[in-house]
Parts: structure tokens; C-alpha cells; sequence
């Protein structure tokens, strides 16, 4: 029982060293990649070189990550640390310093129901590489982004600052508005997949259409897949859906935050992207699967066999995942550096009027085309 | 791709540009959507590559980036841009001001001061024995530079990172100013830009 406690504890690090890694590193990518694709070269000037004799060999070292802007994403975080832990005057002091804290552990609860590879055998014991094996992922994981609405509340009404309060309606509004259409997305694929468990639904992507296409989700819901990828964009609150935020024009409901609280919402909004990074990836690219990789090794649909030994596959698996999520990362960033912000009530209505409806009438086709499918 | 492509805008007399009605793709936004992301994308796999390519000393002559790193790396400012002042040596070395006071009186920021002295040539009357210019105060309006009749004092060293750690470290001496030399031309950044967007 203990050892179970402990390889549930580890499978947690292990999520939480992946997530709170590739979030931390987004600050550094939203610059550099912002940077290269603008034709400009980014924050290549923070670091320091080494004057004293004893480390001056260490210089030659240093420069490669000075040239590379590494040094940027140090120097913000000691910038945001020592700041002042300020609490605007009138404000509810504790509510205010509380908000940060539910909206980053909120961003990070929803992780424990993504899957990161299949079982892996070892010294006789099945681990799901899964940190929490919920028979109802998809619900665990909406109510956990449904619950980050209260750190956006909390922030806006704590803050005393009429702007801040007017950012957190709009923050309030548009996630609420969009958890319909996700939620109403995903449906699709709970009905072509027969299952609410997250490990479930990717091993479901591992099956074969017409022999040779991987039965991944954007190829039975395309449709799906691409309101399920915008309303998710939507919900990271990024740029063309930042009204909320919008540090520099609209002022978002973070606005009397600063220091080490600032920077929780920050990374909480890094976290959410690697969020619907990984909810797509699981969702409608495979998940953990690696085209025509079964248990037993490569089986290809022209009848070749490469055997493959279990940890290799395990091995292939956490890392395709990883691949993945990473790719939807710098697509996520892509679009954040491409897209004009939208006005609210194109917003409101690229929710309510549009995708809500097309996503609804992909709910009745979907489960037209599988009654057709089992009648036939 | 014909569907998306957009109506040539006509423009009105005012000189505003006035857009036809959008096609239904352009409504639809996944597509034009895409569209960006596809423009943003190649930049960033074009860009890449040739920094790649430059880490392994190859495509040299294609330009990744067209920012210019400044200290290390400067762009020519047109001939004509006002910089740090300098004075202008004649033939011998002696620095060309006669001591005239021309450019003092003119100074509408009253930043030149000039003490002049008898110059041992005895073809010229006076030379400078000091010559002050107080940077703090200058406006690079450049009438000194015009009002000079000897062409003693010119403003095209280049030099615009001018900055001291207290007002006093403003204070160019004489001495500082005969040092300032002529920039010679650096590659511009028009030419570099051209190298960027072919």
C-alpha cells in the first residue's frame, strides 16, 4: 500500500517536473520565437561574465547561453521575486494574496488525468503512467478549468480597481461561454470512443481505420478537433482571445498584482497552454500512441513486424507524447504571435452564434454516422 | 485557393481603401486564420534555418535577423545627421578656430564656451586657449556649425551614445574635440535589409 502511495507520489513529480518545465521554458520561447519569427533576434544580452581568475575558464561557457537569451528567463524570475508583496490599499488583503494561488493550482490539478504513456510492467507491478486513473478524466479535468474561474473572481473583486473587476467579468464570461462549445466537442469523441477515461480514449486511438489510418481523433472529428483546439485557445486566455488581460490597452484583471503573485498568473497562463496542448494531443492526436507501435513492437499494415521490447515502447510512447505536446506548444505560440485580438462582441459571437451550433449539429452527425455504421 | 483570395480594394477619393463584402471563407476565419499562422510559420522555419546554417559558418551572405546589435554593430547615419561635434585641424595640426566667437554668440543653448588666446602665427590673430562645449545642455541644433566662418566645427562623428555619470562628465575640453574623428561609412541599413527581402 505504501509502495503504491510512493509510485503515485513519483508519477506526480514526474507530471509536475514535465509541465512546470515546459511552462517555465515558455518564457524564454514566447521571446525567442516571437523574435525569429518578426526577423528580429530576441533577448540575447542578460547573463554575466566571470572576472575573477579562479572562474575565468567558466566565460567561454557562459557565452553560448548569453547568446541564446537563457539567461532572460532567470533574470525575469529574480526581477518578479524581489518586488515588493504588495496588496492594493481598500482591497481584501487575503483574498487577494489566495486568488494566484487556487488559478495556478487549478492550471496544474487538471494534469493528474492526462495519460503519459500505457502500463508499464516492472518488478512484477502494472503502473499506469497516469498520476490519478479516473474513470471520468474528461469531467475531473473541465471541472478543474471550470474551478480556475475563481482565481480570475477572486483577483478582479480583491483588487479594489474598477478595471481590474471589469477584466475578471470578461474573463468570467468568456470562459464560461466557451466551456460550452468544449464541452460540447468533446462529446463527439466520448461517443466514438465509448469512454469518459482518458487512458481509455487514447488506447482507442491506437485502433486502425480501413487497415492503415490511425483512428486518432482529428481523423474521425475534424470538426471537432478544430472548435475543440479554438475554444481551448480561448480558455488559455492568450492573445486573439487576451481580453481579459490585455496588460498594455484594455487592463486585465491582474492589474494590482505584482512580485511573485504577478508571476503565478503568468506561469498559470503557461501552464493552461500546455494544458490544451496536451488535452488536443490526447484527444485528437493519439495521445501517447505512436502510429502502428502495439504493445508487442511495430506492426505495419503491409504485414511487417518489428518486435520491440516493453520499455523501449514505453520508452516511445512517453516521448511521442512529449513530442506532441510540445508541437502543439509552438503552434499555440505561432498563433498567439499571428492572430489580431478579437473584439468582444465578435468574441461573444464566435462563441454562441458559431461554434456552439456547429459544434452541437457535429454532436447529432457524429451519432447519426455511428447508428449508420452499427446498422449497417 | 481562389476562393480566399481577396477582391482587389478600390480606393476612394479621400484616399481611404474601401473593401468589398467578405467572401464566405474569409467569414468562416479558420481559413484566413491559417493563412497567417502559415505566413508566420514560414518566417520562423526561413529564419531558423539560416541561423543554423550560420552556427555551421554556411549562408553567410542571407541575413537571419535584420536587427543590428548596436554597440558592437552600428548603422551609418545619412551624411547630413547632426552628431557629437568635433574641431576641425588644419594642415599642421593646430586646431582651424580663430577664436571668433561666432558659434558662442549664435548658441541658442548657450552651451559653447570660448577663451581665446594670441595665436604665435602671426598671419592668424587668435586661437582658442579653451573651447567648451557643455553636452548637457547642447540642442544639436547645428547653427555653430553654420556659423563658423573658418569650418572649424563640424557635427559628423557619428557619435550619439553620449552619456556620463555626472554633469561635469558632460563637458567636452578642446582636447576632447580635436580627438573626434570623421566616422567613416558603415554598411547601411538599407543594404542590409535589402539582403534580408531579396
Amino acid at each position: 500500500m505504501w509502495m503504491d502511495l510512493a509510485i503515485k507520489a513519483g508519477l506526480a513529480v514526474v507530471m509536475m517536473l514535465i509541465v512546470i518545465n515546459i511552462a517555465g521554458i515558455h518564457s524564454w520561447v514566447e521571446r525567442k520565437q516571437s523574435a525569429v519569427i518578426q526577423d528580429r533576434w530576441g533577448a540575447n544580452r542578460a547573463g554575466f561574465t566571470l572576472n575573477s581568475p579562479l572562474w575565468r575558464w567558466l566565460n567561454p561557457l557562459l557565452r553560448p547561453i548569453i547568446y541564446l537569451g537563457l539567461f532572460q528567463p532567470i533574470a525575469d524570475l529574480l526581477k518578479l521575486v524581489a518586488k515588493e508583496n504588495w496588496s492594493p490599499v481598500g482591497g481584501m488583503k487575503w483574498l487577494h494574496a489566495v486568488a494566484p494561488f487556487l488559478y495556478l493550482l487549478f492550471a496544474f490539478a487538471g494534469f493528474a488525468a492526462i495519460p503519459f504513456g500505457d502500463t508499464l510492467h516492472v518488478a512484477g507491478r502494472d503502473i499506469a503512467l497516469q498520476v490519478a486513473s479516473l474513470n471520468v478524466g474528461f469531467v475531473f479535468i473541465f471541472a478543474m478549468a471550470g474551478l480556475g474561474v475563481y482565481g480570475i473572481v477572486l483577483s478582479g473583486v480583491s483588487s479594489n480597481n474598477n478595471y481590474a473587476f471589469l477584466g475578471a467579468v470578461r474573463g468570467v464570461s468568456q470562459m464560461i461561454s466557451y466551456e460550452v462549445t468544449l464541452g460540447a466537442t468533446v462529446i463527439g469523441i466520448v461517443m466514438v470512443y465509448g469512454s469518459l477515461d482518458m487512458q481509455e480514449i487514447v488506447r482507442g486511438q491506437g485502433a486502425l481505420l480501413w487497415g492503415w489510418l490511425p483512428k486518432w481523433g482529428v481523423f474521425v472529428q475534424p470538426l471537432g478537433c478544430i472548435l475543440f483546439f479554438t475554444a481551448a485557445l480561448a480558455e488559455t486566455k492568450r492573445i486573439p482571445f487576451d481580453l481579459p488581460e490585455g496588460e498594455s490597452e484594455i487592463i486585465g484583471y491582474f492589474t494590482e498584482y505584482s512580485g511573485t503573485k504577478f508571476g503565478m498568473f503568468l506561469l498559470a497562463d503557461f501552464v493552461e497552454t500546455v494544458m490544451v496542448a496536451a488535452l488536443t494531443t490526447t484527444l485528437f492526436f493519439g495521445g501517447w500512441q505512436f502510429p502502428y507501435l502495439q504493445a508487442s513492437g511495430f506492426v505495419f499494415p503491409w504485414g511487417a513486424e518489428v518486435a520491440v521490447g516493453h520499455y523501449a515502447v514505453v520508452a516511445i510512447q512517453v516521448v511521442s507524447f512529449l513530442v506532441k505536446v510540445i508541437a502543439f506548444c509552438w503552434l499555440l505560440m505561432t498563433i498567439r504571435w499571428t492572430l489580431p485580438r478579437f473584439r468582444y462582441d465578435q468574441l461573444m459571437d464566435l462563441g454562441w452564434k458559431r461554434m456552439l451550433p456547429v459544434s452541437l449539429a457535429n454532436i447529432a452527425l457524429t451519432g447519426l454516422v455511428i447508428l449508420l455504421i452499427e446498422a449497417l | 485557393m481562389e476562393a480566399v483570395a481577396r477582391k482587389p480594394g478600390t480606393v476612394t477619393p479621400a484616399g481611404g481603401v474601401k473593401r468589398g463584402p467578405l467572401t464566405f471563407w474569409e467569414r468562416v476565419y479558420v481559413v484566413e486564420a491559417a493563412r497567417g499562422v502559415w505566413i508566420t510559420t514560414v518566417h520562423f522555419f526561413r529564419n531558423m534555418g539560416y541561423h543554423f546554417l550560420h552556427l555551421v559558418g554556411l549562408a553567410k551572405g542571407r541575413q537571419a535577423a535584420v536587427t543590428v546589435q548596436y554597440p558592437e554593430e552600428r548603422r551609418y547615419l545619412p551624411p547630413r545627421s547632426r552628431t557629437r561635434h568635433r574641431i576641425v585641424r588644419r594642415d599642421d595640426g593646430s586646431p582651424r578656430c580663430v577664436g571668433c566667437m561666432m558659434c558662442e554668440t549664435i548658441c541658442p543653448a548657450r552651451c559653447i564656451y570660448i577663451v581665446a588666446e594670441e595665436d604665435p602665427d602671426p598671419n592668424i590673430e587668435k586661437r582658442p586657449k579653451r573651447f567648451d562645449i557643455d553636452l548637457g545642455m547642447c540642442v544639436f541644433c547645428g547653427f555653430c556649425v553654420e556659423a563658423c566662418p573658418e569650418d572649424a566645427i563640424r557635427m559628423d562623428t557619428q557619435m550619439v551614445d553620449l552619456a556620463a555619470y555626472s554633469r561635469r562628465g558632460m563637458i567636452l575640453t578642446l582636447d576632447q574635440l580635436l580627438a573626434g574623428e570623421p566616422a567613416g561609412p558603415v554598411e547601411s541599413i538599407n543594404a542590409l535589409g535589402e539582403r534580408v527581402h531579396g
